[in-house]
């Protein structure tokens, strides 16, 4: 894209998309040109799974100030969760989705 | 516009995916808008932005078609897996762009693909937004053999060193002095991509060089002023920006 500023994060968990819920392996961040969000540049999310395709791919387009609203509290909740004791740091095992309940 | 018809004229256009010979030989797919008849008509390298090889470009191909080129299309993104053009597009903005010596590769298949064919004649031109905008210019230095460059909006021509990305190793304006046909420049001063003073950097190394070139800035646009699907169009200047693109397409490549 036009700013070319990217990031790509292993990662694992799961994302939905439509109807079905499906595993991540990386997470996308660029700030760049969003496609449906009228900015001209935005902060991207895009969970994926690349291994599935191009189209296994949960997309988020958020402006500057939301996506610093957005780390703000993801950093919150997991330093409330860390105090109470609760935080459960256990890597999720990626299990194919047809052999999942 | 430039290409004027009468109510009583014959008018007809054929428009299909084909495939082509891109970079290192690589088949690939592309889009091809072209009038009927023998032509022969000049050709058009159409080269699709950043979010994809989407309907927009689709839509672009088939308007030069109607104003008399035969256009292609190629789908710079071919070898990123298929889907929706939105999702391919993603997935290379994850990667930081598609690599310029494989683009290079592509629109050099892309222009003798055009010049095969016994119904173009022998001028072709160059056409891109966005990333596809720093592609063409780009493509008029380092391609052989094209006839006119239309550079829309092109960002990271000028490109700091921190810019510089595996992936796009050299900023194109370094490559000014090579550039081999006349280029016409369209840009919004509110694009930050590129910058009114990128864009000033651009026009100064064109003049340094002695190049051929016609540059328009419009007030009240920024980036993407063309894409009437997108917040960014605007009307006034899209039809003043597309009004001096025939205009220069007719006098450089008929």
């Amino acid at each position: 894209m036009c700013t070319m500023i990217a990031h790509q994060v292993q990662i694992m968990g799961r994302a939905k998309s439509g109807l079905e819920w499906f595993e991540v392996r990386e997470a996308n961040v660029s700030y760049d040109h969003p496609y449906d969000l009228p900015l001209e540049h935005a902060l991207n999310l895009d969970f994926v799974n690349e291994a599935l395709g191009p189209g296994a791919r949960v997309a988020v387009e958020l402006s500057v100030d939301a996506a610093r609203q957005l780390v703000k509290a993801i950093e919150a909740v997991l330093a409330q969760a860390d105090q109470r004791g609760v935080l459960e740091d256990v890597p999720v095992i990626a299990v194919p989705a047809h052999i999942r309940q | 516009m430039a290409h004027t018809y009468q109510t009583d004229q014959y008018e007809g256009m054929i428009a299909e995916t084909v495939t082509m010979r891109g970079h290192n030989g690589d088949t690939i797919g592309a889009y091809v808008a072209r009038p009927l008849g023998s032509g022969p008509f000049p050709g058009m390298v159409v080269i699709h932005h950043a979010p994809g090889w989407d309907e927009w470009y689709r839509e672009c191909t088939r308007r030069f078609a109607h104003h008399g080129y035969v256009a292609i299309s190629p789908n710079l993104y071919h070898r990123d897996g298929h889907g929706t053009p939105e999702d391919v597009g993603a997935k290379v903005r994850a990667a930081g762009g598609a690599p310029d010596a494989r683009v290079l590769g592509d629109l050099d298949g892309a222009n003798a693909w055009l010049r095969s064919l016994p119904y173009v004649t022998r001028k072709v031109g160059i056409f891109g937004t966005c990333s596809g905008g720093r592609q063409a210019f780009l493509a008029g230095c380092r391609v052989k053999g094209l006839d006119a460059v239309i550079e829309c909006w092109g960002g990271r021509v000028v490109q700091s060193k921190e810019e510089l990305t595996p992936n796009q190793p050299v900023a194109p304006i370094e490559y000014t002095k090579d550039l081999s046909a006349p280029i016409l420049g369209l840009f919004g001063n509110e694009d930050k991509s590129p910058t009114p003073e990128q864009v000033n950097q651009h026009e100064a190394e064109l003049k340094k060089h002695g190049k051929q070139y016609e540059f328009h800035r419009y007030d009240g646009a920024g980036h993407g002023f063309f894409y009437y699907d997108r917040a960014a169009y605007r009307q006034e200047q899209a039809v003043d920006g597309w009004k001096k693109l025939f205009a220069f397409t007719e006098k450089t490549l008929r």
